[in-house]
């Protein structure tokens, strides 16, 4: 129980070998071994959604997966996602429209929100609430949030036309 | 307004060319949240830091007869466990009172409970460990021996002569009562053709801000300094208090706030926990991490809402409304919270009933009880959705019965927005209003008259929609009046130092502080509106106690009225400054150049004459160019305070569209509309996001949110699946409209906008679920009007 | 809230997995997807020495029709169910089912046998097993068992899988023609656990029922094959046969008390579904009112 096991994993497309207990989450692992704090903590039990990661490329709660079953696999966090500017048109889409105040859900519900957009190019404001309604957000009313991702949707599918 | 001090001469802020005052620009400094590189205290990691975690009361009152930490002791990683008696020596106990309340009292409470627990959740104890985990380990190995004694979970009998006393120094468990008498009420009801009465029930609920409470203590024993990194919303107020019960000179401790993950008011009052771990720091001489879990934050962030409250009003065949009368009652817990007190919340209660309208005729009675459950105290619009739901709720009962639309009524009895200045039966003073043109507003933004007929149209088909209108008052930027009269070391009055820097960009430190809310964009949209530079060129310095004027902070929707009159008198004061330096250099006199797009011009043509940047190279390099006899002053503080009106108050109306299904009792949030007059608006994007998120807190409070206590004092559901929450997919579009009112106190004008929509929001709701029910003869004065409650209204089940 | 410490087991076989359960019995835990077990760990609620992490036995995984039977491996994700081509064809309910549970980042990891061993009475999964009269496969190192559904799931995160056993597969008719589907809940929030909900599977010749399961969830302490089924079988529905059928089912049924429904409300409730149900297979919306 106290005897640590080795992992090795991609993180944010760099080699990650570590010594990690069992216990250990994924989101704590991100946070405190690899001082990767743009994953947030909001609950620990799976709802809130501040922690949402990608895990071989499918968005995941970081409190609900171990460290260890991270073992072999590819993780993307927010950061890693902001650097490969595959999140730019989102992130600038949420700044015009301030869709972020305090900011603590703005990792997770990029990442969720970005899951959104890779399967449907067009989704109604009704398919977005849905597909956010797992990711908390207590200052902005979501509103905002569906407004920004509406737009991006709209201007990629511009771009691509 | 500011006579005592020198005002040169400058066209309002509100008029100068490339202003930012009243632009939707995007906050700046927003990538860092983005990317995920904020700095929330639980990021925070400093050598030696060590984690604690709280041993916590299991019991909602229980003596504390016994701890054996023996075991936990030994446990890998324990650095220390800590019992109250121990700590208690280090920190000093205090008392949530002020004395602007009259009569209002609690008992002393200790960072960590000393002989009894008085709620569940309480800390009774510390475990410091390496880490977080280790801690929690340890926790479960602390053996605490309770005799559990009776506890008091009911506000409607706390008083009785049976009920267990809490606290037996105090006498009973009244903290707080308040009576007001305004005009001839008992005449006015006499006087009134219909009297309604009923009863409202407020669910207890809480701020669920997404970042729990956090705080790192870094007690440095060589310096004899304390620096605090917590998320409060009051910096100096949180250094005051440390540093007073601590022992310590306020200049002994540093209060740092970086990014904060939500808090409403939730952050803005003094925790034990987070005392206690100001406090262990010390004791142990190592930096000291307290992260609060959800289910602790469930425990132990304030409570707030926890109502009983009666309401009567009496009306006139014609629509008038002759008087209002309330007798409050509300639940806090053991104690009154510190320092800003748990019978603020009533106190707003009994000043806000009846505020839109012109009835003088009210009288009101507001009882605070201590209860063994969670500390309550101020959380977003304070007192103002009781005030409102009220107000609003036996509003619309009085036009039911007598046959009046309750836009009509609203009509009849709303403060004319010409009758100004002008104070309230409870004594509010009201400087400039406007609801009637909030209202007009309103109804044309949803367009009232075809809902009606839709509604009508559904109804026949069994479809059931209602449309529920809430008028609000909202005090914002308050004076010394709200706290500091009463004792509270608890500043109303906020500065902002601005200088030049050596290329010619602005640095700016303010003492209001940021959750958000765009306290930075503000600050940074003023000084460059006023001094002439853009935006980008200014930085913004927030939240640090060391390198930041003393200050009130961000609450009760003060920042932008106070801290961002501070900034443009600043700034207009460096303007002068550089003016002056720039006449020398140039030749000229200070009249015939202004600054734009960060140079100094001609205020004739706007022709080019001198880069800020060359001139702060010449004041800060070469000043042997100067002429002589001139010390350039690149730097400016002022300071202000409200002084004309203790409060400045703002009005909106809020409208609800919705549906009711009867066979389910489900109700679906169709849209919702929100007019508010908040005065001068900086910017217009970031208010309306203030009004929306607020709004949608106080539709959780109206259909979702409860802290659900059950008979002996056990919060049953301190979680996030058990504990309801609004996410989007339950959540309406929110459309915001304005009417502009700005306040002659300040030369901005502006007036507070962060509370406005919760105030509102749940009052709308209430009257919306009412109107579509309306067919069935009920009428519901409880929130949150979950399923189950409307069926049974239905009689259903 | 931080889990208590365990140790950590990857089983490389079932073989495997039930070498570790033998070893450990009640002191170890079954880690499929995780998002059911690990907020209970997190809340300290449970505290086993081992977890048995079995994401990794192909074995497990894997949708396939094989004649009549559709057969689900256990470590079939919900946005596996989802996607799936051969579950919208041969069992349609569980695709409309599935996107109620939870959220997306849930339904990423949250695996079928790990619902159904949970056997949350609120959750979807385990209702539509019962509805679709499908088979438990459970293995222990004595061989294979075969449970039908409506026997499996026993209580309150209850069920008849000794703590010796692994959940391997489930088993199900593939759908027939003129056979239909019915799933509907109450939740408060989307992705939350149903106040009251039905999972329905029938099969319906010139507007009769020739066969009709019922299975409701969140009205009791595990999902109610409802046998005011059988009054709607066989037989021309009127409304005063639904109002029968109604009645029937609030007979039947003995929902909890708590704190997010009570019991004449989920009660309530399951009649109503049941109109909406009746009403919508039988392409009838007059029914839709009936009985309640």
């Amino acid at each position: 129980m106290t005897t640590p096991m080795t992992i090795s994993l991609s993180v944010n497309g760099e080699r990650v070998d570590a010594q990690v207990l069992p216990r250990l989450n994924l989101a704590d692992f991100l946070r405190e071994h690899l001082h990767l704090t743009g994953t947030h903590v909001g609950c620990e039990h799976g709802i809130c959604g501040a922690c949402t990661v990608r895990l071989d490329g499918e968005i995941v709660r970081a409190c609900l997966t171990l460290a260890v079953q991270a073992h072999g696999a590819n993780v993307e966090t927010i950061e890693g996602l902001s650097d490969n500017g595959e999140l730019a048109d989102l992130q600038r889409a949420f700044r015009d429209r301030n869709a972020l105040q305090c900011g603590y859900c703005t990792p997770g519900m990029l990442i969720a929100a970005q899951d959104l957009l890779k399967q449907h190019s067009e989704p109604s404001r009704e398919q977005i609430r849905e597909h956010l309604s797992g990711n908390y957000c207590r200052c902005t009313g979501y509103q905002a949030i569906i407004d920004a991702v509406e737009v991006t949707a709209r201007l990629r599918r511009s771009r691509v036309a | 307004m500011t006579a005592a001090r020198e005002k040169p001469e400058v066209p309002s802020v509100l008029d100068r060319p490339n202003s930012y005052i009243g632009k939707t620009v995007p906050r700046p400094n927003l990538d860092r949240l983005m990317q995920g590189r904020g700095q929330y205290v639980s990021d925070l990691e400093l050598p030696r830091m060590a984690h604690v975690v709280f041993v916590r009361s299991p019991h909602a009152h229980a003596k504390i007869a016994g701890i054996d930490t023996a075991v936990a002791n030994q446990m890998p990683g324990v650095v220390a466990v800590v019992t109250g008696p121990e700590l208690a020596a280090v920190i000093t106990p205090w008392v949530g009172v002020l004395s602007h309340l009259k009569g209002l009292k609690s008992a002393p409470q200790q960072a960590i409970a000393v002989d009894r627990a008085c709620w569940q959740g309480e800390a009774v104890a510390a475990v410091v460990a390496t880490s977080r985990a280790l801690a929690e380990d340890a926790a479960e190995a602390v053996l605490v021996e309770y005799e559990e004694l009776e506890a008091v979970t009911d506000m409607r009998t706390a008083l009785n002569p049976q009920t267990p006393v809490i606290h037996a120094v105090l006498g009973d468990n009244l903290a707080f009562e308040r009576i007001h008498d305004a005009g001839t009420v008992d005449q006015a009801f006499a006087d009134a053709d219909e009297v309604v009465e009923t009863s409202f029930i407020f669910g207890r609920h809480t701020g669920v801000t997404l970042e729990p409470r956090a705080v790192v203590a870094d007690w440095n024993s060589a310096e004899e300094r304390l620096t605090i990194y917590q998320g409060s919303q009051a910096p100096h107020m949180v250094q005051n208090i440390a540093a007073l019960h601590l022992g310590l000179e306020e200049r002994q401790v540093r209060v740092v706030c970086k990014d904060v993950g939500g808090s409403f008011g939730i952050k803005v009052h003094i925790y034990a926990d987070e005392m206690a771990t100001y406090a262990l720091s010390k004791l142990l001489r190592r930096p000291i991490k307290f992260v609060a879990d959800r289910v602790e934050s469930f425990n132990t962030d304030i409570h707030a809402r926890d109502h009983h409250c009666k309401g009567k009003i009496g009306v006139k065949r014609d629509g008038t409304i002759t008087a209002f009368e309330i007798d409050d009652l509300t639940g806090i817990g053991p104690y009154s919270m510190y320092p800003r007190t748990s019978a603020i919340e009533a106190n707003q209660v009994v000043n806000l009933v009846g505020g839109p309208y012109v009835t003088m005729n009210y009288r009101a009675r507001a009882r605070v009880v201590f209860q063994n459950k969670n500390v309550m105290c101020q959380y977003r619009a304070v007192g103002h959705p009781i005030a409102c739901s009220v107000t609003e709720g036996l509003v619309d009962l009085a036009a039911m019965k007598i046959g009046m639309d309750p836009v009509e009524i609203r009509r009849r009895n709303l403060i004319a927005d010409d009758a100004y200045p002008c104070a309230s039966p409870s004594g509010l003073r009201f400087e400039k209003l406007s609801h009637h043109a909030s209202l007009a507003k309103l109804l044309e933004m949803m367009d009232y008259d075809r809902l009606r007929a839709e509604q009508a149209e559904l109804r026949k088909r069994n479809i059931h929609r209602g449309i529920g209108i809430a008028s609000f008052i909202e005090v914002t930027n308050p004076s010394a009046a709200f706290y500091g009269v009463g004792g509270a070391k608890i500043s109303s009055q906020d500065g902002v130092a601005v200088r030049l820097d050596a290329q010619g960009s602005v640095i700016c430190q303010t003492s209001i502080t940021e959750q958000g809310q765009g306290s930075e964009s503000l600050t940074a949209q003023i000084v460059g509106s006023v001094l002439g530079v853009p935006m980008e060129r200014v930085r913004v310095i927030l939240g640090d106690t060391d390198n930041t004027p003393y200050g009130g902070g961000t609450w009760a929707s003060r920042g932008a009225g106070i801290g961002g009159e501070a900034a443009l008198q600043a700034t207009t004061i460096l303007r002068k400054n550089i003016l002056d330096v720039a006449a020398a250099i140039l030749q000229s006199t200070p009249a015939e150049l202004d600054i734009a797009d960060g140079a100094v011009v001609n205020s004739s043509d706007g022709t080019s004459r001198i880069e800020l940047s060359e001139l702060a190279r010449i004041v800060y390099f070469r000043p042997d160019t100067l002429p002589p006899g001139i010390q350039p002053e690149l730097m400016a503080t002022r300071h202000y305070v409200p002084r004309e009106y203790p409060f400045a108050f703002t009005n909106g109306v809020q409208a609800s569209w919705l549906e009711v299904d009867t066979d389910t009792g489900f109700v679906k949030l169709l849209k919702h509309w929100v007019v508010e007059d908040c005065g001068t608006i900086i910017n217009p994007q970031l208010v309306d996001e203030q009004i929306r998120g607020g709004v949608v807190q106080g539709l959780g409070a109206a259909l979702f949110e409860k802290c659900i206590y059950d008979e002996r004092g056990q919060l049953t559901n301190a979680n996030m699946a058990d504990y309801l929450v609004p996410m989007s997919g339950e959540m309406p579009d929110i459309d915001v409209g304005h009417v502009v009112s700005p306040t002659a106190e300040s030369e901005l004008g502006a007036k507070g906008a962060g509370e406005a929509g919760t105030a509102g929001a749940a009052a709308a709701v209430a009257n919306a679920v009412n109107d579509a029910l309306r067919p069935f003869g009920i009428t519901i004065t409880e929130i949150p009007l979950t399923p189950q409650l409307i069926l049974s209204a239905l009689g259903r089940i | 809230m931080k889990a208590a410490a365990f140790a950590y087991r990857r089983a490389t076989s079932v073989d495997d997995a039930l070498d570790s359960l033998a070893a450990y019995g009640e002191k170890a835990k079954v880690l499929s997807g995780g998002q059911s077990l690990m907020p209970a760990m997190n809340l300290r609620l449970i505290s086993p020495e081992l977890i048995i992490d079995i994401g990794g036995i192909a074995e497990l995984r894997g949708i396939a029709a094989k004649g009549d039977v559709l057969h689900i491996g256990a470590l079939t994700r919900h946005v596996d169910l989802l996607s799936s081509p051969e579950i919208a064809t041969c069992a349609p309910l569980l695709s409309k089912a599935t996107a109620h549970v939870a959220h997306p980042a849930i339904r990423n990891r949250g695996t079928l046998g790990g619902s159904l061993a949970h056997a949350d009475p609120a959750a979807e999964l385990p209702a539509c097993m019962v509805a679709l009269d499908a088979v438990i496969v459970v293995r222990g190192r004595t061989g294979e068992r075969r449970i039908a559904a409506v026997e499996f799931f026993q209580g309150i995160f209850q069920t008849t899988l000794s703590a010796e056993e692994l959940l391997v597969a489930v088993e199900l008719p593939v759908a027939q023609k003129k056979s239909a589907c019915f799933f509907h809940e109450f939740a408060r929030r989307h992705g939350d656990y149903a106040l009251a909900g039905l999972a329905a599977q029938a099969v319906i010749e010139d507007d009769v029922f020739s066969d009709l399961r019922l299975a409701f969830f969140a009205v009791g302490d595990r999902p109610v094959l409802a046998g005011a089924a059988t009054t709607l079988t066989n037989t021309a529905v009127t409304p005063m046969l639904l109002s029968k059928a109604s009645e029937v089912l609030s007979k039947e049924l003995d929902p909890q008390d708590d704190q997010q429904a009570s019991s004449p409300m989920r009660r309530h409730l399951a009649r109503v579904l049941l109109a909406h149900c009746v009403a919508t297979l039988l392409g009838r919306p007059e029914l839709r009112g009936g009985g309640v």
